[in-house]
C-alpha cells in the first residue's frame, strides 16, 4: 500500500472520532508527514517510518480522550467519554432512561389532580393551582437528572435539591387565599426562573462550578424549548380531535379537557421532552443555534429601528405590567441569543461578520434597556414604589450589568483584544444572578408589600 | 527517560510557552525542539501535544493561525499572547521555586 493510501486511511480512522474534528485532522496529519519525512530521511522505508510515526501518535483511543477533554462542546451529548453509542450497553441504558421518564411524567400528572383537592379549580387555574403545578412539575424535572447523573448521591448533595423545593412549597403557600394580586402574579411568574436554577444544578450533577457544564446546561435548554414546542403543537391537535369527536355524539369534553388532559400533558411534556433531549435524536440536533443565527440580524434591525424611531418622535415607553414584562423578555431574548450563538460557536474561530452584528444588537438592547430604566425610575420617583415596579427595575438591572459586561467583553474579542471564552464564562458565572434575583421577587417581594 | 504522567502534564504548559516565546511555530517543530532541548531524553505521546495547544489557545495565551507549509500543505502556526508571556513568567517563579527547595534537600542529603 502506498503511503499516501496508508495516511488516507489513518485519516479515516481519526475521523470516526467525534471529539477529534476536520481541522484537528489536517494538523495531526501535517505531524504525521512530518514525522514520516524525519524517518525516511533517516533511512527508514516508507512503511517502516508511518508505523513508527503512527505509533508515536499514540493511541486514537487515548487521542480521543485528550482532545474530549478539551472540546468537550463537540461531544456534549455523549456525557460519557469513550462509550460507544450502539454498543447494547448503551442502548439498554437509553431503554431505561426512557423508561424513568415516562415513570416520572405519569407521576407527575398524576399528584397534579392532587392540587384540586384544595378546592380551587383545576380548569380555571390562580396562583395556588399555577404555582404548586410549576413546582411539582420542576420538582420531577430534578429528581430525573439527580437519578440520571446518580454518581454519588451524597446526603449533601441530596439536601441541596431537596432544601430549595421544600422551601419553595413553603414560602408560595403562605400567601393568604387565591387572588391575582400583583404579587402573586409576580411570584407565580419568577417562580420557574427560580427553579431553573435547581435543575440545572441537578444537571450538571455536582459540576455546577464548571463553566462548560453551565454551557451544556444552557444546550439542554434550548433544545428542550424546541421540543417542547413540537409536542405541544402535537397536543393541541390531540384537543381538538377529543372536543371534536365527542361534540360529534353532542357530549362537552370541555372539562376533561381542562382538568384531566392539558394538566397532565403540560405535567409530561418537560420530562418526555428532558429525556428527548438526553436521548441525542438528532432530529432537531442543535435548532436553538441555527434559529439564533437566522433571527439576529432580525432583532438587531428591530432595536436598531425602535430605538431610532424613539428618538425621532421623542415618545416616552409606556410603563404598564404588559409592556414591561414583554420588553423585560425581549432582552432576555437578546442575552438568550448571545448565549446560543456562543454555545454553539468554535471558540477557536476568529472574530467574523456575525459577531459584530451581535455586538451591535447587545449594544442595542442596552440602550435600549437605559431607556426602560429611565422610565421605570420617573415613574417610581413620581408615584412610588409598587411590586410590579420594583420587579421590573430590579430585572433591568441585572439585565444592565449582563448586558454592559456582555458588550465590554464581547468588543474585546471582535478588536482581537481577548478570547472569545472570557465572553462564555461571563454569561456562564452570570447565570445564578437570573435566578437570584426572581427568587428575590417570589420570597420577599410579597412579604415587603404585604402580599398585596 | 519516562516522566510521570503528572509531571508531564504539569510541565507541557512551561514547555510550550517557552518555546513560542523564542518565535512563532507549529506542533511538530515544538515537539522535535523539546527533543532536542533535552537530548531525546524527554519523550511525550505526539498526539497529546495539540490538546495542550488548543487549551492554550482557548485560555488565550498563544494564538494560532492557519498558513501554508513549504510543501503546499495546510499547517497551524501558533504564537504567544501577551498573557501567554505572563502566564509564562509566573510559571518560571513556580518552577524555580520547586527546583530551589528540591536542591535545598537534595544537596543536604548527599552531599556532592
Amino acid at each position: 500500500m502506498s503511503l499516501e493510501a496508508q495516511i488516507a486511511e489513518w485519516r479515516q480512522f481519526l475521523h470516526r472520532r467525534r471529539a477529534i474534528d476536520d481541522r484537528d485532522g489536517v494538523e495531526l496529519e501535517d505531524h504525521l508527514r512530518g514525522e514520516v519525512a524525519a524517518l525516511t530521511d533517516a533511512g527508514l522505508s516508507s512503511d517502516e517510518a508511518f508505523l513508527v510515526a503512527v505509533k508515536r501518535m499514540g493511541s486514537l483511543d487515548d487521542l480521543s480522550r485528550e482532545f474530549a477533554r478539551e472540546h468537550s462542546e463537540r461531544l456534549w451529548k455523549q456525557l460519557v467519554v469513550g462509550e460507544r453509542e450502539d454498543s447494547p450497553a448503551a442502548r439498554l441504558a437509553a431503554r431505561t432512561d426512557g423508561f424513568v421518564a415516562v415513570g416520572l411524567a405519569i407521576s407527575a400528572a398524576l399528584l397534579l389532580q392532587l392540587l384540586p383537592l384544595s378546592g380551587y379549580r383545576m380548569d380555571d387555574p390562580g396562583p395556588f393551582i399555577w404555582r404548586n403545578g410549576i413546582l411539582l412539575v420542576l420538582a420531577h424535572v430534578v429528581a430525573y437528572f439527580a437519578w440520571k447523573r446518580s454518581g454519588p448521591l451524597t446526603g449533601a448533595r441530596l439536601t441541596r435539591l431537596l432544601l430549595p423545593l421544600v422551601g419553595a412549597a413553603i414560602v408560595v403557600n403562605l400567601a393568604p387565599g387565591d387572588r391575582q394580586t400583583q404579587t402573586a402574579v409576580l411570584s407565580t411568574l419568577h417562580l420557574p426562573i427560580a427553579l431553573w436554577l435547581l435543575v440545572g444544578v441537578a444537571y450538571a450533577g455536582g459540576r455546577w462550578m464548571d463553566s462548560a457544564a453551565r454551557m451544556h446546561f444552557v444546550r439542554y435548554s434550548g433544545e428542550l424549548a424546541i421540543y417542547v414546542v413540537l409536542i405541544a403543537l402535537g397536543g393541541i391537535v390531540f384537543i381538538a380531535f377529543t372536543l371534536m369527536l365527542f361534540r360529534a355524539i353532542g357530549m362537552n369534553a370541555e372539562l376533561l379537557v381542562g382538568r384531566v388532559i392539558v394538566p397532565s400533558g403540560l405535567a409530561g411534556v418537560l420530562l418526555v421532552a428532558s429525556y428527548l433531549v438526553e436521548a441525542k435524536q438528532s432530529v432537531v440536533e442543535n435548532m436553538a443555534p441555527v434559529l439564533t443565527r437566522i433571527f439576529t440580524p432580525f432583532f438587531t434591525v428591530l432595536l436598531l429601528g425602535f430605538l431610532a424611531t424613539m428618538a425621532w418622535t421623542h415618545r416616552p415607553i409606556d410603563i404598564q405590567r404588559d409592556v414591561l414584562i414583554a420588553f423585560d423578555l425581549l432582552l432576555v431574548l437578546v442575552v438568550g441569543l448571545v448565549l446560543y450563538a456562543a454555545s454553539a460557536r468554535d471558540p477557536q474561530a476568529p472574530p467574523g461578520l456575525f459577531d459584530q452584528l451581535q455586538l451591535v444588537l447587545v449594544v442595542a438592547a442596552l440602550l435600549a434597556d437605559l431607556l426602560a430604566l429611565a422610565a421605570i425610575g420617573a415613574r417610581i420617583t413620581e408615584y412610588g414604589l409598587t411590586p410590579n415596579r420594583v420587579a421590573a427595575l430590579g430585572e433591568n438591572l441585572v439585565l444592565l450589568v449582563n448586558l454592559g459586561w456582555t458588550a465590554v467583553t464581547y468588543a474585546r474579542f471582535v478588536r482581537g483584544r481577548g478570547p472569545f471564552a472570557a465572553l462564555e464564562r461571563w454569561q456562564t458565572s452570570f447565570l445564578p444572578v437570573h435566578a437570584a434575583w426572581a427568587a428575590v421577587v417570589v420570597v420577599v417581594l410579597p412579604l415587603v408589600f404585604g402580599y398585596r | 527517560m519516562e516522566l510521570g504522567k503528572d509531571l508531564v502534564a504539569a510541565s507541557a504548559t512551561p514547555l510550550v510557552l517557552a518555546i513560542l516565546a523564542e518565535g512563532h511555530s507549529y506542533g511538530y517543530a515544538i515537539l522535535k525542539r523539546v527533543a532536542d532541548l533535552s537530548a531525546g531524553e524527554l519523550q511525550w505521546t505526539d498526539g497529546m501535544l495539540y490538546p495542550v495547544l488548543h487549551r492554550l489557545e482557548r485560555q488565550g495565551l498563544v494564538a494560532a493561525e492557519w498558513g501554508t507549509a513549504d510543501t503546499g500543505r495546510r499547517r497551524k502556526y501558533y504564537r504567544i499572547t501577551p498573557e501567554g508571556r505572563a502566564q509564562l513568567a509566573d510559571q518560571r517563579r513556580q518552577w524555580q521555586l520547586v527546583d530551589d527547595t528540591l536542591r535545598g534537600i537534595w544537596m543536604k542529603a548527599e552531599p556532592a
